[in-house]
C-alpha cells in the first residue's frame, strides 16, 4: 500500500477522536445459538474453534497436573501405574489432537486468513463449518473413551499392544483421532484454495504476509499427511474389531510397518503445529520492531522447506525398532537438514529485530520467548537425530523436555503471542498489558522451570513414562512440578483477564498497534464480510522501511495513552 | 484503497455465483482446485494400504501368489469392464451439463449407478464365496499348509483394499442419488455446474484405484489358477 492510501485508510475519524466499537460487526450481525452452531462465517468459526479448543487445553492441563503431582515423590503414592500409564495417554492426545494441531489454524487461520488476503471468506465455507463439527466429533469419541476410563496406549498407539493385548477404549479414540482427521484435511483444503483463488487484486504470492506462507505450507501436510494416520488408525481399529491382523506378528504382520506409517504422519503433524506458530512469529517480529521481515522470500521458502524435508524424516523415531542402520543414517542426516530451513527463520527473526525501533508489548514478549524456547528445542531435536547421543536418551525424559520445548515453548508461545496480538482486532477490545505481560513472564519461567530439568533427568537415565523413579532424581522432579504450577498459574490468567477485557477493555479502534497488514485497515470487530470495500494491494505488505509506519489508530494512539510504539 | 467499489460486490449477485466470490470463473478455479486436493488426499490414503501392500508381498511373496490363485481373474476382468462402462456413463453426464441437456445428465448418472450397483453386487458373490472357503481373516479363516499368516495377511488386505474402495463407491453412489433431482431441475448449467464435474473427477478417481487393485490382487499367479 502506498502512505497516501495507508494513511487514508487507517483515519477512523479527525485526528485524536476516542475510537469507537462500529455498529454493526460481524458479532451483532446474527443473534442466537443457531446463528453460532449454523454460521459459515469464517471469523465466527474461528470463534468456536478457539472456545473448543480453550476447553481441550484445559482438560489436557488437568492431566498434565495430575501427571507432576505423582512424580513429586519417588513412590508412586498418589494413582495406580495403570492410571498413570492412562493420564500420559490423554494428556498427549488431548494437547496433541485436540488443542495443538488446530490451535492456531482453527482459531486465528480461520479468522485472519481471508481477512489477510483482502477476501470476503474462505473458498468453502461450509466445508469450513464441517471440519468444526468434524472436530467435534472426534473430541466428543474421545471425551466418552476419557469418562468410560481412556485409553493406556501411549499417544503414538504401538501396536501389537494397541491393536491386541490393551484393556483399553483404543477403538473409540482411534474412531475419534480418524474423525478428527478429517477436519485438518478440510482445513487445509479450504486454506490451500484460499490462498491460491482468493487473493485481492494485486497481492501477488511473494506480497503475502507470512502468516499466509507458513499456513500454506501447513495445509499442505494437512492434505498429504492426514489421511496416512486415517488409514492406519482405521486397520488398528479393524485390528481390534475383527482381528484382521495386519500388524499382528502372530499372524504374519510387521508391527515397525505401524511404526513407520504412523510417524509418517505424526513426525509432519510437529511441523503442523510450528509452522503457523512461526508465521505468528514473523508478523510481531515485524509489526514490534518496525521493520519489514529481513530475507522476506528465504522465511517463506523455509516454509516449504520444512514442510517438504519433513516429509523425510520420519524414521528418526525407529532407531531403536530394528530399522536398518543404513537408513537410519540417511534418516539422521534429512534431520539435521530440517534444522537449516528452521535456523534461517531465527536468524532472519533475529536479523529483524536488529536496529529496529522496539515496541514492547505482550505479544512481543511472546515472540521473544518463542525464540529463546523453540532455538534450545530445535537444537535439542538436533541432538537426539544423531545415531549415537539418540541410544543414549532413547525413551527418556530428554526426550519429554525437547518435544515440550518445540510444543509448549514454540507452539503455545507463538499461539498465545497471536492470539493477544490480534485480540482486539477479533473482539475490537484491549487486554490489560500489565496482567498480560505479567502472564507471559510467569509462563516463560514455570516452563523452564518445569522443563529444563527434565533434560538433566533424562541424560541422568529417568525413562519415559515411569510413575515411579529412584530417590535421587526426587530434587529435579520437584523443581519440575514446582515450575508446573508456575506455569498452570501463568496458563490461566489469560482466562481472565482476556474474558474482563471483551465487556471492560479500552476499545481498541481500527489499528491499535499502528501496522501494516489488509486486516488492519477494515474496523475492529470486522463487519460480516470483512471489507466495506474491496481491497487492493500497490506497493509491500510490510512497508516499514520505505515509508514511515502508519499512527497507531485508536486505545494505543500517542494521544490517547501515550507512546507504545 | 479504492472506496469507490464500496459495497458493491455484495447488492447484485448472479444466481448460481456464491456470495464470496467475484466471478464464475473464481468459483469454477476455486472448485476444481479443491477436489484436485481432496483426491491428492484420497491419494495418500489409499497409499497407506499400497505401503502395506508392497512391504508384505515382498515379505510373504509365495504366500501372495497362493492367495492370489483363490481369486477369480474372470470375475474381476468382468468388474473392470463394469467400472470402466461406468466412468463412461460418468463422463456421458458431464458432456451433458457442459452442454446443458437435463435429461442426459440424469441418464448418464442412472448408468452409472446401476453400472455401480452391479460391481458391487458382483462383490457381495465374491466376499460370499471367500467366506464359503473359509478366507475371511479374523471371522473364520482356515489354511492348512506352510505360508499360512502370509495368506492370511493377502486376505486381510484384499478386505482392507477392496472394502475401502467399495465403500467410496458406496458413497459417490448416494451422492448421485441426490443429483438425479437437481439434474432433472436443470439446476445444472452450462455456466455453472462444477458440482456434476468435480463429481466426475471423484468417480473417475475410484475407477482408477480398482485398475490397480485388479493386477495387484488377481493377477498374480493366474497360470496356477485350479478352479
Amino acid at each position: 500500500m502506498s502512505t497516501a492510501t495507508a494513511t487514508a485508510s487507517n483515519g477512523v475519524g479527525p485526528t485524536g477522536a476516542e475510537p469507537t466499537i462500529p455498529k454493526e460487526h460481524y458479532l451483532n450481525a446474527s443473534h442466537g445459538l443457531k446463528s453460532w452452531l449454523l454460521t459459515t462465517d469464517h471469523k465466527r468459526i474461528g470463534i468456536l474453534y478457539l472456545v473448543s479448543i480453550t476447553f481441550f487445553f484445559a482438560l489436557g492441563g488437568i492431566y498434565a497436573t495430575l501427571i507432576r503431582l505423582e512424580l513429586l515423590t519417588p513412590g508412586g503414592d498418589l494413582v495406580s501405574p495403570d492410571t498413570y500409564n492412562r493420564m500420559f495417554t490423554m494428556h498427549g492426545i488431548m494437547m496433541i489432537f485436540f488443542f495443538l494441531l488446530p490451535s492456531i489454524p482453527g482459531t486465528l487461520g480461520n479468522f485472519l486468513i481471508p481477512l489477510m488476503i483482502g477476501a470476503k471468506d474462505v473458498a468453502f465455507p461450509k466445508l469450513n463449518l464441517a471440519s468444526w463439527y468434524m472436530y467435534m466429533a472426534g473430541a466428543g469419541l474421545s471425551l466418552g473413551a476419557m469418562m468410560l476410563g481412556g485409553v493406556d496406549t501411549g499417544w503414538t498407539f504401538y501396536t501389537p499392544f494397541s491393536s491386541v493385548y490393551s484393556n483399553s477404549h483404543v477403538l473409540l479414540v482411534a474412531v475419534g483421532i480418524f474423525i478428527n482427521g478429517f477436519s485438518s484435511i478440510f482445513t487445509g483444503i479450504n486454506f490451500m484454495v484460499t490462498i491460491h483463488r482468493m487473493r485481492a487484486p494485486g497481492l501477488t504470492w511473494f506480497k503475502l504476509p507470512l502468516f499466509i506462507w507458513s499456513h500454506y505450507a501447513t495445509s499442505l501436510i494437512m492434505v498429504l499427511g492426514t489421511p496416512v494416520l486415517a488409514i492406519t488408525l482405521l486397520l488398528v481399529g479393524m485390528e481390534r474389531a475383527f482381528g484382521i491382523g495386519i500388524f499382528d506378528p502372530a499372524m504374519g504382520g510387521d508391527p515397525v510397518l505401524f511404526q513407520h506409517l504412523f510417524w509418517f504422519y505424526s513426525h509432519p503433524a510437529v511441523y503442523i503445529m510450528i509452522l503457523p506458530s512461526m508465521g505468528v512469529i514473523s508478523e510481531l517480529i515485524s509489526a514490534f520492531a518496525r521493520k519489514p521481515v529481513f530475507g522476506y522470500k528465504f522465511v517463506a521458502f523455509a516454509s516449504l522447506g520444512i514442510a517438504v524435508i519433513g516429509f523425510l524424516v520420519w524414521g528418526h523415531h525407529m532407531f531403536l525398532s530394528s530399522q536398518s542402520v543404513y537408513a537410519s543414517l540417511v534418516f539422521s542426516f534429512l534431520t539435521m537438514l530440517v534444522a537449516v530451513p528452521s535456523a534461517v527463520k531465527v536468524f532472519n527473526w533475529l536479523a529483524t529485530l536488529w536496529q529496529g525501533s522496539i515496541a514492547y508489548t505482550t505479544p512481543l514478549y511472546y515472540a521473544l520467548g518463542f525464540i529463546g524456547l523453540f532455538t534450545v528445542g530445535g537444537l535439542t531435536g538436533v541432538m537426539l537425530g544423531t545415531l549415537g547421543f539418540d541410544i543414549h536418551v532413547h525413551d527418556t525424559y530428554f526426550v519429554v523436555a525437547h518435544f515440550h520445548y518445540v510444543m509448549v515453548g514454540g507452539a503455545i508461545m507463538g499461539y498465545l503471542g497471536g492470539l493477544h496480538y490480534w485480540w482486539p482486532k477479533i473482539f475490537g477490545r484491549m487486554y490489560s498489558e500489565f496482567w498480560s505481560s505479567l502472564s507471559a513472564l510467569m509462563i516463560f519461567v514455570g516452563f523452564n522451570l518445569t522443563f529444563f530439568p527434565q533434560f538433566i533427568l533424562g541424560y541422568l537415565g529417568m525413562p519415559r513414562r515411569y510413575h515411579v523413579y529412584p530417590d535421587e532424581f526426587q530434587v529435579l522432579h520437584v523443581l519440575s512440578t514446582a515450575g508446573a504450577s508456575v506455569l498452570a498459574v501463568g496458563f490461566a490468567m489469560p482466562a481472565f483477564y482476556l474474558g474482563w477485557s471483551m465487556v471492560f477493555g479500552k476499545v481498541a479502534g481500527k489499528n491499535p498497534w499502528g501496522v501494516y497488514g489488509l486486516e488492519w485497515q477494515t474496523t475492529s470487530p470486522p463487519p460480516l464480510h470483512n471489507f466495506e470495500f474491496i481491497p487492493q494491494v500497490e506497493g509491500e505488505i510490510y512497508d516499514y522501511g520505505a515509508h514511515a509506519a502508519p499512527e497507531p489508530v485508536g486505545a494505543n494512539a500517542p494521544e490517547s495513552v501515550g507512546s507504545t510504539a | 484503497m479504492s472506496h469507490a467499489h464500496a459495497a458493491s460486490a455484495e447488492d447484485h449477485h448472479p444466481p448460481g455465483l456464491a456470495h464470496h466470490f467475484e466471478s464464475y470463473e473464481q468459483q469454477k478455479e476455486s472448485s476444481f482446485l479443491g477436489m484436485w486436493a481432496f483426491l491428492a488426499q484420497e491419494l495418500m490414503f489409499f497409499g497407506g494400504l499400497f505401503t502395506c501392500y508392497i512391504i508384505y508381498r515382498s515379505m510373504h511373496g509365495d504366500a501372495f501368489l497362493l492367495g492370489s490363485a483363490e481369486l477369480d481373474w474372470r470375475i474381476g476382468a468382468f468388474n473392470t469392464a463394469v467400472l470402466l462402462g461406468s466412468s463412461f456413463t460418468m463422463v456421458v453426464a458431464v458432456w451433458a451439463a457442459q452442454i446443458g441437456k437435463p435429461k442426459a445428465i440424469f441418464w448418464g448418472l442412472i448408468g452409472t449407478i446401476v453400472l455401480g450397483g452391479v460391481f458391487l453386487g458382483v462383490k457381495v458373490i465374491e466376499y460370499a464365496s471367500k467366506y464359503e472357503h473359509h478366507l475371511i481373516p479374523g471371522l473364520n479363516f482356515e489354511w492348512t499348509g506352510p505360508p499360512a499368516s502370509g495368506i492370511e495377511i493377502f486376505f486381510a488386505l484384499y478386505f482392507a483394499m477392496t472394502g475401502m474402495h467399495a465403500l467410496h463407491m458406496i458413497i459417490g453412489m448416494v451422492i448421485m442419488l441426490f443429483m438425479l433431482k437437481p439434474a432433472l431441475n436443470g439446476h445444472w448449467t452450462p455456466q455453472n455446474h462444477n458440482f456434476v464435474e468435480g463429481f466426475g473427477l471423484y468417480w473417475h478417481f475410484v475407477d482408477i484405484v480398482w485398475i490397480f487393485l485388479f493386477p495387484f490382487l488377481y493377477l498374480l499367479n493366474t497360470g496356477a489358477a485350479a478352479h
